[in-house]
């Protein structure tokens, strides 16, 4: 294959209907052309409104490769910059997240910025004079994300100045990140402690893809889902049933109650699990909760966004959200063999504690690096990153339930266990790839 | 109330880290009471298990599911099996109440994981609190802080 990617062609003959090649997940090359044009065309997860909730607060974070600070303008506004000091490129922030005060001011030279990023001032400024400096790019300060979106409390950027609008990008699969939100009794999230940060040796895609792949908990988790089971029977299946029960076991559902439970793709790559029902559907009721719902909502509205028992909903490029236990997962690519995983918790505002609980040990329980249950997915990814490297067949099936005339530009219901959503994301990978690539010629 | 001495309390620290390094997992459940839980926090000094997130939170049943996986024939991060070793600092006894029949530890270590052609060390305080029970020492709690607990981790499989 080639070292650089030119042409959309050279980019559309990595993906099929049916199939990828195996150089999207291993290829350094291609690693860089995600870099350069997919996480620039999309629209991607930076972060919380909470985790910034005072003005001068910032957090820091990364877009796809990209340093990026995440701060609440005096104007009370977020703004998204990139993490580089426009003088001599020392990062601005260094700390996970901190309070700045009214202006950032570079640890090096002392050039300072409004929270906009608009320079402030540099010392001695006098040496510029005549030098042409007001001519530079560099003199207008801490340079800003092409575009940000608040929506509802979740801070997503788009690198590139021009592009898809944030609406037309995500379209009706806002409605995930809608019923988390009207979860809680205040309408309000508020993002709690820090996250769970789990280190893959594997492609990011593998990741995404993972979170709709609904053949696999009963197989790869079969250690820990069915052991939990068996171990529960052998104690006399006692009631209360122990949390592990209820957070781990039902990972060893059969296939049929998978193929039931629905997939639901939406144009853009992004798409969820569990439309009818899901793994979730059946966490026991917490005392309050209802009743606080009924007393924001009213008895019906209530009973609706809570019916919703949405498994995973993926927002491609990066992010996965559970709704029903308000978790938040970011995959970030850090190499095409590497990738961080962040998984942040929130709180419903207004809702009992006992779904914070609830929510805190989802996570540790499934997504720590200490997890019975996450380690059996890693060490599914790592095998898969070395076995990829094997020249005895270049492809990969993504092929169950496909049928020709697929239409991602449309939205669609189909049987829990269609590897669509992941048809589905290459889709839209292919045309966040090449949408800003010369068409024609050879690569 | 049968006393317990400071020997004796350092003593059952060292054996509880050498069943552990041997993989001799049922005697170390054994050593716990019914109702312990076993915590290492996500965050320094976190001071709450239960509305922030942790590494671990574990009760009795999940403390039994993690030894239980470990020997099953589908488990399958754990083909090849991972080995551990912990190398103990002197621990500090803080507390001997023996009219309560109630004991507190704090123990510096260094725990070592490897598998395949991996290893890491992860440097880590651990905090006891001992309760006697008809004469013998058992684990109400465990605490363990990881010395980088913010930090990116691949898969820490066995028992820090």
């Amino acid at each position: 294959m080639s070292h650089t990617f030119t042409t959309a062609e050279s980019v559309t003959r990595l993906v099929n209907s049916h199939q990828v090649h195996r150089d999207v997940y291993t290829s350094e090359a291609v690693y860089r052309l995600e870099m350069q044009q997919l996480f620039c065309n999309a629209w991607v997860y930076v972060g919380h409104d909470s985790q910034t909730p005072a003005k001068g607060d910032y957090y820091t974070t990364q877009v796809g490769d990209q340093p990026v600070i995440q701060v609440r303008h005096s104007d009370g506004e977020i703004k998204v910059l990139y993490n580089r000091c426009p003088h001599k490129g020392t990062k601005i922030a260094i700390d996970r997240e901190g309070n700045t005060g009214k202006f950032f001011r570079c640890p090096y030279h002392a050039w300072s910025f409004k929270t906009d990023g608009c320079l402030l001032a540099i010392p001695l400024k006098k040496g510029y004079v005549g030098t042409g400096l007001d001519k530079t790019e560099n003199v207008k300060g801490i340079k800003a994300v092409g575009a940000v979106m608040n929506y509802r409390g979740f801070i997503f950027a788009r690198l590139a100045e021009t592009g898809i609008s944030f609406e037309d990008y995500f379209g009706e699969s806002l409605s995930s990140i809608d019923n988390m939100v009207d979860r809680s009794p205040e309408g309000r999230l508020e993002a709690i402690g820090p996250p769970l940060r789990y280190m893959h040796q594997c492609n990011w895609k593998m990741l995404v893809e993972n979170q709709t792949d609904t053949c696999h908990p009963m197989v790869a988790h079969e250690s820990s889902a069915g052991t939990a089971i068996k171990l529960w029977q052998e104690l006399g299946s006692p009631e209360p049933k122990p949390p592990a029960m209820q957070i781990i076991a039902p990972f060893m559902s059969p296939y049929e109650f998978f193929e039931d439970m629905g997939i639901r793709t939406w144009p853009n790559g992004h798409g969820h699990t569990g439309v009818y029902h899901s793994i979730h559907s059946d966490y026991s009721a917490i005392a309050g909760y209802f009743e606080a719902m009924v007393a924001s909502y009213g008895d019906e509205r209530a009973r609706q966004i809570l019916d919703e028992n949405r498994h995973n909903t993926v927002y491609f490029p990066n992010i996965m959200i559970k709704g029903p236990i308000q978790q938040l997962r970011n995959f970030i690519p850090l190499g095409p063999d590497k990738t961080l995983v962040e998984s942040y918790i929130f709180r419903l505002v207004g809702a009992p504690d006992e779904l914070l609980a609830r929510t805190a040990m989802y996570n540790r329980m499934v997504n720590a690096p200490t997890s019975i249950v996450g380690h059996d997915d890693l060490e599914m990814y790592e095998r898969a990153q070395e076995g990829l490297l094997s020249n005895g067949l270049d492809w990969v099936n993504i092929q169950r339930l496909h049928s020709d005339d697929e239409d991602y530009t449309q939205e669609a219901v189909e049987n829990g266990t269609t590897e669509r959503q992941m048809r589905n994301q290459f889709n839209a990978w292919l045309k966040f790839n090449t949408c800003s690539l010369p068409s024609g010629g050879v690569a | 109330m049968t006393a317990h001495s400071r020997e004796e309390i350092i003593d059952f620290l060292y054996d509880e880290v050498r069943m552990l390094d041997e993989g001799r997992y049922n005697d170390w459940l054994a050593l716990w009471l019914a109702d312990g839980h076993y915590w290492m926090p996500l965050d320094y000094k976190q001071t709450d298990p239960l509305l922030v997130t942790s590494l671990l939170y574990e009760d009795i049943f999940m403390l039994k599911l993690r030894v239980e996986r470990l020997n099953g024939a589908r488990t399958f991060s754990q083909k090849p099996k991972s080995r551990c070793h912990h190398v103990l600092q002197r621990p500090f006894v803080d507390v001997i109440d023996n009219d309560r029949g109630f004991y507190q530890t704090n123990v510096s270590m260094h725990y070592i994981e490897t598998r395949h052609d991996d290893q890491f060390l992860l440097a880590l305080t651990a905090t006891h609190e001992l309760k006697s029970v008809d004469g013998r020492l058992k684990i109400a709690n465990k605490r363990v802080d990881l010395l980088n607990s913010d930090a990116a981790f691949g898969n820490i499989q066995l028992l820090p």
